[in-house]
């Protein structure tokens, strides 16, 4: 406010004569109505813009983006549950193939077992038969035997007695045998 | 100051550290009428300019992996949005885009003016003052209208001993209507104290001796600007959250 601006309706009050400020140009209120103005059209275009569409549009962006996360994590989980459920078919197939193999196994030997056991019996009559067979020749034999030696003994005997100078006594030869044989 | 210009004058210091925040015409020479386009129209318009390509040029693809800058839209969206879902809870998160307009112009307002030579549009109590008295007003007439008469209780503090409650209620109605005020002068107080440091910084640089010291200050003062134009913008957005949720719930 020193010195008189030279073109009062350029310059104002708030500028002096070299276009500098005079005190602080915060406190002109010359310009206020124009700041004012201009201000307040700039608020409101900028408050239209924010609420039509960009914080529409990024609130859209941000809950998609939260789907998609939420649907992928179930997916996921999905697919994890499938792979659970994968290996523990893989896992029942396996142990139901170890049973089934055993199941087969202990078939065959059952009846390799079966077939042994018949096989075994078999030969087991035959050899008793044939055991009882050679028994009864051998009691044959025997008997046969037992007969020759009375005989023999008897023959022997009275030959004996006969050489000793005696008479050979068919029936005391024969009791004696028979009881030297009994004895 | 202008004593101190006419004093510089003649000499090589001259500092107009004020000249920045002049108000001019943009065609012609004519009177700051009302409706005059000014530096002032083109800077608000430069701060429109600068939200659409924050917030909408980046995310007009709308793409689920966010690229770079649709990152930073989300960002921002998210910081505000947090902001007052913390502060004011649910009911506060009707009243987003009215906060995000606030902040969201702020920062681009007070950015835009870290360009040399720019006009800052935020170092002007006649912008600040009518955000603040919007934000005044706002909070005032919600405060009545959610809860009548009830919202006096914001006053009268029943947690205090009864003798205490009317000198208290005095103290609360006093730094109620102080609101508004220190609500703007902080953020035109400290953007234009910054400036216009940086411009004396700037007028030390003619002396030849001087000037690199000069130069590192400004750099300086520069770095400590962008963190306030950032930080001012902050805090006139968490007051206005602050005070709405006073409207919302006034029981403390």
């Amino acid at each position: 406010m020193a010195t008189e601006p030279v073109n009062e309706e350029v310059a104002g009050s708030c500028v002096d004569a070299g276009g500098s400020a005079i005190g602080m140009p915060q406190l002109c209120f010359d310009w206020f109505p124009n700041q004012i103005f201009w201000l307040v059209i700039t608020l409101v275009v900028i408050f239209l813009v924010l609420s039509r569409v960009a914080l529409p549009r990024i609130a859209a962006i941000l809950a998609e983006r939260k789907g998609t996360i939420t649907n992928d994590l179930a997916a996921a989980e999905d697919l994890k549950a499938k792979a659970v459920e994968a290996e523990e078919a893989y896992n029942k197939a396996l142990a139901d193939a170890r049973a089934e193999a055993q199941r087969i196994a202990a078939e065959a030997r059952a009846e390799i077992q079966s077939g042994l056991d018949d096989a075994i019996a078999k030969a087991d009559a035959e050899i008793a038969a044939k055991a009882a067979e050679s028994e009864k020749a051998i009691a044959e034999i025997r008997a046969g035997a037992l007969e020759s030696i009375q005989l023999v003994a008897k023959d022997t005997a009275a030959e004996l007695v006969t050489a000793l100078g005696g008479e050979a006594d068919a029936k005391a030869i024969d009791s004696a045998v028979d009881a030297q044989m009994k004895g | 100051m202008a004593t101190e210009t006419t004093a510089a004058e003649g000499s090589s210091l001259v500092f107009h550290p004020m000249d920045q925040f002049i108000v001019k015409p943009l065609f012609g020479d004519g009177a700051v009428g009302m409706f005059t386009i000014t530096n002032v129209t083109l800077w608000l318009f430069l701060a429109i300019v600068a939200i659409v390509l924050l917030l909408i040029w980046p995310t007009s693809k709308r793409a689920i992996v966010p690229t770079r800058m649709q990152s930073v839209a989300e960002l921002a969206y998210g910081f505000i949005y947090k902001m007052l879902e913390d502060i004011c809870g649910k009911e506060g998160v009707k009243y987003f885009p009215y906060v995000m307009t606030l902040f969201m112009f702020i920062v681009c307002a007070n950015f835009l003016g870290m360009i040399p030579m720019s006009f800052t549009t935020t170092s002007h109590f006649a912008v600040t003052i009518p955000l603040a008295l919007a934000v005044f007003l706002t909070v005032t007439v919600l405060g009545f209208v959610k809860n009548g008469a009830g919202f006096l209780s914001l006053f009268w503090v029943s947690s205090a001993p009864l003798a205490l409650r009317p000198i208290l209620a005095i103290i609360e109605l006093i730094s109620y209507f102080v609101r508004p005020v220190s609500h703007s002068i902080r953020l035109a107080g400290n953007v234009m104290a910054g400036h216009a440091v940086i411009k004396v910084f700037a007028g030390f640089a003619a002396i030849a001796a001087i000037s690199p010291v000069s130069v590192l200050a400004i750099t300086a003062m520069y770095g400590l600007e962008v963190l306030v134009s950032f930080i001012q913008a902050y805090v006139f957005t968490i007051l206005t959250c602050v005070y709405l949720k006073d409207a919302l719930h006034p029981h403390h």
